[in-house]
This record gives C-alpha cells, structure tokens and sequence, in this order.
C-alpha cells in the first residue's frame, strides 16, 4: 500500500495519524505541504529520520522546489522522485491511501 | 450522450472509510458519510472507520440548532440498521463494521458508551492490518 501525506505536520496531525495506522514496510510519499517534514533540522524531522529505518519514504521533488527548499536539505534516506516517479509508485503498490 | 456500461456485476471490494475530522467544521464529515451510503447501493463491504478528530463524528447528542446546520448525525443510526441487516439477511453478502481506534478515543476522555451507535473499539495496531487489507482506501 502507498500512503500519502500532504500536510505540513507543523499544521496537522496527518503524518502522525499515518505513522500511527499504517504497516510497516509500506511506502511514504510526502507530497504538496507534506514535503516539509522530509527537511532535515526541524522540530518535526525525527518522525521522518523514523520512518526510514523501517519503510521505503519518497517525497515529491517539485513540491519541495516550489517551497524554496532543496534537494539537499532531504533527510537522509528518503528518495526524491519526480511526478514520473510517483505515477510508478501508484501503479507498483495498486492501493492508495491519501492522509488528509 | 455517449452511453456508458458499467461491468459491476459481482464485483465486490473492501472499502475502508477513514472518518479523521471533527463533524461541522469541514465538509469532510458528510463527504464521507455520502460516499458510504453509495457503497451500500453497491453492497460493497465496509470498515467505517473514525479516528483523531472523526471520533466526534459518533459521540452521542449532538445538537446544532444553534449553528444552523443540519445534524447529521442521526444518518449513523441509518447505517447501523443497515449494518444489522447485512449481517441478519444470509442474501445480503454485505459485510460492514463500526470501528473507533482506541487511541483517539482516549485521548479525548471518550468512552465506547459515548457514541450513539454500538462501535468496535480496535488498538492502532489492529486497525492498521484492517487498512493495509483492504482494497480501496477512502480518506477523510
């Protein structure tokens, strides 16, 4: 299953709710306001720096362009994909779960 | 108009419902709810799930006279009833649940006696394999 999360966790609970209710093992994509907690250096990061210890976590790199944020500033593990890429991901994991 | 046929015949899915916002607030509440009651047009099986702020969505009383909305809560005793006759009537190949997460229930000083339909109270951890096993994932 591929989870998605798009909301800042500094604005929602949403990612918290993910992590909380989703299997590990099963993928990550942060997208839209979600990439914020794929940075590196925040009050929020060490849910992600979590998360990859135990789960495939990807962000959507054009998303985190579009936010003044850099590739670089990605916490270690998580893969940068493109809308390519996402398209992939849905189609490799057949259900989807969009955490609002 | 270009005319449509739907192969649905037999079809049948698992649909988990994801109930995460308080009611009145959003939209989001009767969003859901609307999209489960055509999953029983269907006769899909459903998880009807309410966890953070949607746990809200079943406490009992609600009374909106006052905010000038409609209260649409009595619509779960609806889905309760049809929950009963799905599991009463052997034609019926329905299978729904009512289930709370645990943990959202408590950390709002909630109670399984506080909702106003009879619920399944399930840990995160049992709700996750419910999730992770269905085949449509609807969120909200």
């Amino acid at each position: 299953m591929l989870h998605t999360v798009n909301k800042s966790p500094f604005e929602r609970n949403s990612l918290d709710t993910c992590l909380r209710l989703s299997k590990e093992g099963s993928a990550i994509l942060l997208i839209e306001d979600g990439v914020i907690a794929a940075i590196k250096g925040t009050e929020q990061s060490a849910k992600i720096e979590g998360a990859v210890a135990n789960r495939p976590v990807y962000v959507l790199g054009p998303d985190v362009k579009a936010r003044g944020l850099s590739e670089d500033q990605v916490i270690d593990g998580v893969k940068v994909v493109d809308y390519a890429g996402f398209v992939s991901l849905a189609e490799e994991h057949g259900t989807h779960n969009a955490w609002l | 108009m270009a005319e449509y046929e739907f192969e649905t015949e037999g079809v049948k899915k698992t649909f988990t419902f994801m109930n995460r916002k308080a009611p009145y607030g959003t939209v989001y509440a009767l969003e859901v709810l609307e999209t489960v009651l055509i999953s029983a047009a269907f006769e899909q099986h459903a998880n009807i799930v309410f966890c953070d702020d949607g746990v809200y969505q079943l406490k009992a009383g609600h009374d909106t006279a006052d905010i000038g909305m409609k209260n649409f809560s009595p619509t779960f005793g609806i889905i309760e009833m049809e929950k009963e006759d799905a599991d009463e009537d052997e034609d019926i190949d329905m299978n729904w649940r009512i289930i709370i997460e645990k943990e959202s229930m408590e950390a709002r000083g909630l109670t399984a006696d506080d909702f106003k339909v009879e619920v399944e109270v399930l840990s995160a951890a049992e709700l996750a394999d419910i999730i992770d096993a269905s085949d449509c994932v609807i969120g909200g």
